[in-house]
């Protein structure tokens, strides 16, 4: 690596209550002994005169190998799952899935026990396939931590463009300004420029305050044009062209009128109080020839820049892709249908458009069949939550992936669906209420993505020794190294 | 001379809604449990900071014992996570857990409450948290385009998309006299501006007013509500133009409810050719739809039945969207074999499909009709419109815990017009991303589907093999 990672800090919940999978009840039998604060290797009870149960998040549960529930003298503990616990999430980010996000975003590392932080429950695609790695591990031959490398490079077909390496395998996924707060923003690029790599503006505009981090900003272009300009365009290394979003593909975006407040309606500029339509799709753009204009259109204006393209998943996802490739994009962002978003139709998110976990593979497939796979850049996202979606994709064809969900998850995200609903979301995340955005501070917003990516770094790298390999790079298209559980022989 | 004549668009077909409160509350999915006991009494209570008031705005419903905190609670947590003795929990609610079955889930049942409270599309942030795929209408994905095809813009009203349709059959050519006038007959056709049509559902706790407000959203909406032929007297018979008597051979024909009517519904079964002849002798113009079990292979029996001239076929599913004689075979199956037998045998413009069964999302009107039905009933979802749990207490002569007999029937029909307006949006909402401005055009349109069965299998089906010395990780 070029440039030193960035540190672990721990980083706590902000709230005082952080919420986990088990609660342990104290009876007033407790004689104040101190065996559980002594034998729990997570630092769930404290001593402070008296004995308190002061961090039941940190519990791990019945496969505690020193549990004080049955160890302690006076038999004053029990252990109890958090009712709260289970109200939380769902089939994609199951409770399981954000307390381990939060964990990772907390400690910089995976949880120690208790949670299942690789797949959630949805019962198919990243959550019914396996990574297998070989039995027997040769250690000997097994690289250090410090050569493996994570690193891609994002332009693979030309010299005259800039040539830009991430030094992990992912980047932020567009968030416009408006769909969530400036913190939320600047905590993301802080982060992305800690780990090398990029954060993408979405369409809502380039605010003053990303300038510090032009060089790890991406911008967006997509149809309702809010806030570009030629100097948004100069100020970046990539520009983005937004056609489709996995979350509502095939339709325009929609920030409603509560979200455009004064400081959004000047970034947009736009009208407060009254809703934005993104419309789609370009009406500029009915075929690749049209796609094409629009690249020379950002090659005229900034020569160097590599261009990305955003597109969803519909049946001829090959066609779109080649024809992409065909018009100068760099990097293909292929956005599943599974995807997040700030307002989408139900029966869009659900119906409409193919799953990541399909399109990669009928891409990858299809490039290398028409010889240019090693001429661009893929990009996977729509449900990327964990480190082993991560490797599971790039193994089925990708490049690497966008983040997005989960960078907001580490921000303390429960899901509830409420991002676009009055004031916007309760927890300070996706608003832009003056008054709510204070719930985040940007360096304890910071700290936690840059944690939660060190976590996945941690993660990917393990895999790939395991793995038996020096490079992300080694891994791409390699299907061989999973297995999906509703094929497996019997 | 040229004649020259002005062509008008059809005037655009609009649902309107508006909010139409719940009589009842409803259930939630978790409940709020709070207590008392060492309440600190802060200066500043986590309670009085709500970002919704929930606590605030409390109070309690005597006549359900429901506390309206739930109801207002947006579930951000705030609350649990910030009471320092720790006092506020939440809980999954059992009472939620509890509604329905397998097919009518929970969750289905609280979005058709909302939608015809709201009469809005179901939004919703973040990405979906649903399965990756399920059983039935769940296997498939719809298509959409970018760059290489347009989209319609149709849910804004910047494009005009039709959800129009027509029943009945058409020739498969037309003939002409020397003089060039048309020769044979024009196909006798029944059209409607939206390709879903109401039902009266098996069961539900009904009076004489919920059936009357269905058929007035009926009318509202240009489409037809379907009931027994025998219950269409006094009040109902001013609503004869958007009413489909359903014939049953065990009743006498009421022939009052059938003057005026355009289309009825027989039973496809041993008598079919002595009632259709019996209504046919008393009112020649209307047209008739023949009802059949959606069953295996129900194809080869719908291309016979289109052999003797019949026009208008219902297959019929359960009410779990099944076919009837075998609970694995989804109705989405049976509606794309019969589209396809009968495009194999040149048959299809011949006759018009309606299907029905267990429809109880908007999806599940789209997917029928990709998989190759003109249009589609739907029965349980009108019922749920109106509060109903699916406790079927009714059926066991029980009261019905929201009353739904009770209900006002101009309260009945702005609901149903509610759910149908939120429900014509979201059909728009899959046409617009595919790009098709008629629904006559989705008609099985399969290849801008994508079938799980068949994209799994491709993707991963390879993916079997745990190659000698390999582990799961």
């Amino acid at each position: 690596m070029n440039k030193e990672l960035p540190e672990v800090v721990i980083t706590p919940s902000r709230f005082r209550n952080p919420i986990g999978k088990y609660r342990l009840h104290r009876t007033n039998e407790c004689t104040g002994c101190g065996q559980c604060v002594e034998i729990c290797p997570y630092g769930v009870h404290v001593k402070i005169g008296r004995v308190l149960t002061k961090n039941h998040y940190r519990c791990i549960g019945p496969e505690c190998p020193n549990a004080c529930f049955e160890a302690c003298p006076a038999g004053a503990l029990s252990l109890k799952r958090n009712p709260t616990f289970d109200t939380m999430g769902d089939l994609r980010w199951t409770p399981d899935l954000l307390v381990s996000t939060w964990c990772m975003a907390e400690t910089g590392d995976v949880p120690q026990g208790g949670l299942e932080y690789r797949i959630g429950d949805s019962n198919g695609g990243f959550d019914r396939l396996r990574l297998v790695f070989p039995r027997f591990h040769r250690t000997n031959s097994s690289p250090l931590n410090e050569e493996v490398d994570l690193g891609i490079e994002l332009n693979r077909r030309d010299n005259s463009s800039h040539r830009i390496r991430i030094e992990v395998p992912f980047y932020g996924a567009g968030m416009s300004y408006g769909s969530v707060s400036i913190t939320t923003m600047l905590s993301r690029v802080r982060a992305a420029t800690a780990l090398s790599t990029f954060s993408c503006t979405g369409e809502g505009g380039y605010p003053d305050q990303l300038k510090p981090y032009d060089d790890h900003v991406i911008t967006q272009v997509a149809t309702g044009l809010f806030g570009v300009r030629e100097e948004t365009i100069k100020r970046v290394r990539i520009v983005e062209f937004k056609y489709a979003q996995g979350a509502k593909p095939g339709l325009g975006g929609h920030l409603l009128g509560d979200k455009v407040t004064p400081a959004v309606a000047r970034m947009r500029e736009a009208v407060v109080g009254y809703p934005l339509f993104s419309p789609f799709p370009f009406h500029s753009v009915y075929s690749v020839e049209d796609h094409k204009k629009h690249v020379d259109w950002i090659k005229a204006i900034n020569p160097n820049a590599l261009i990305s393209v955003k597109v969803s998943t519909p049946t001829d996802v090959d066609m779109v892709a080649i024809g992409s490739y065909y018009a100068g994009a760099h990097i293909i962002h292929l956005d599943g249908s599974y995807g997040g978003t700030g307002a989408a139709p139900d029966i869009a998110k659900k119906n409409i458009a193919m799953p990541i976990e399909y399109a990669i593979p009928i891409v990858h497939k299809f490039l290398m069949e028409e010889g240019v796979r090693d001429k661009i850049t893929v990009i996977a996202s729509g449900g990327i939550r964990t480190p082993h979606d991560v490797a599971k994709i790039i193994a089925l064809g990708a490049d690497g992936v966008c983040t997005g969900t989960a960078e907001l998850v580490a921000l303390e995200c429960i899901r509830c669906h409420n991002c676009e609903s009055g004031r916007g979301c309760a927890r300070g995340i996706a608003t832009t209420d003056s008054e709510l955005m204070k719930l985040i501070d940007i360096d304890w917003g910071t700290q936690r993505i840059i944690n939660l990516f060190i976590a996945w770094r941690k993660e990917l790298i393990r895999i790939l020794k395991r793995l038996g390999m020096k490079s992300i790079r080694e891994l791409v298209g390699k299907t061989d190294c999973l297995v999906h559980l509703d094929y497996m022989n019997k | 001379m040229i004649k020259t004549e002005r062509v008008f668009m059809p005037a655009k077909y609009m649902i309107h809604t508006q909010i139409v409160p719940n009589r009842f509350r409803p259930l939630t999915k978790s409940g709020i449990i709070a207590w008392w006991e060492g309440c600190l009494g802060c200066r500043v209570c986590v309670k009085r900071q709500c970002v919704y008031g929930v606590y605030r705005n409390r109070d309690l419903d005597v006549r359900q014992m429901i506390d309206s905190m739930d109801n207002q609670c947006m579930n951000c947590l705030r609350c649990v996570q910030g009471c320092p003795r720790e006092l506020i929990h939440k809980s999954i609610n059992p009472e939620y857990e509890a509604l329905g079955d397998s097919h009518w889930t929970p969750d289905i049942i609280a979005q058709l409450w909302n939608q015809a409270e709201t009469g809005k599309i179901p939004v919703s942030g973040a990405g979906y948290s649903g399965p990756f795929s399920g059983p039935g209408f769940d296997s498939m994905w719809t298509d959409m385009s970018e760059i290489v095809r347009p989209t319609r813009d149709g849910i804004h009203g910047r494009e005009y998309i039709s959800t129009g349709i027509d029943l009945g059959g058409t020739p498969k050519h037309l003939a002409f006299t020397d003089s060039g006038d048309l020769e044979s007959e024009p196909p006798s056709l029944v059209d409607m501006p939206l390709p879903i049509i109401l039902r009266v559902p098996p069961f539900g706790s009904l009076s004489d007013n919920t059936i009357k407000g269905w058929a007035m959203g009926a009318r509202e909406l240009g489409t037809f509500l379907a009931l027994p032929n025998e219950i269409i007297k006094g009040e109902l018979l001013a609503f004869k133009k958007n009413l489909i008597p359903i014939i049953s051979p065990c009743h006498p024909l009421l022939h009052d409810a059938l003057e005026g009517v355009r289309l009825v519904e027989v039973p496809w079964g041993e008598k079919w050719k002595e009632i259709t002849q019996k209504i046919k002798e008393a009112h020649p113009s209307v047209l008739i739809s023949y009802r059949t079990p959606l069953v295996r292979g129900v194809e080869e029996k719908v291309l016979s039945i289109v052999n003797s001239g019949v026009s208008i076929i219902y297959l019929e599913g359960t009410s779990s969207g099944r076919v009837t004689d075998d609970n694995s075979i989804f109705i989405k199956d049976g509606i794309r074999q019969t589209h396809l037998a009968l495009v194999d045998n040149g048959m299809r413009d011949e006759i018009t499909i309606l299907a029905g069964g267990g429809l109880a999302m908007a999806e599940h009107a789209a997917k029928s009709i990709i998989c190759g039905a003109d249009g589609v009933f739907i029965d349980f979802p009108i019922l749920i419109a109106l509060e109903c749990r699916m406790c079927r207490r009714c059926t066991k002569g029980l009261p019905c815990p929201v009353e739904i007999d009770r209900a006002e029937a101009s309260w009945v029909a702005s609901r149903v017009t509610n759910l149908i307006g939120a429900w014509h949006n979201q059909l728009l909402e899959v046409m617009s991303a595919m790009g098709i401005r008629d629904v006559r055009r989705l008609r099985g349109e399969t290849g801008r589907a994508m079938f799980y069965e068949d994209l799994d299998r491709s993707t991963f089906g390879s993916l079997g093999t745990l190659r000698e010395g390999y582990e799961l990780e």
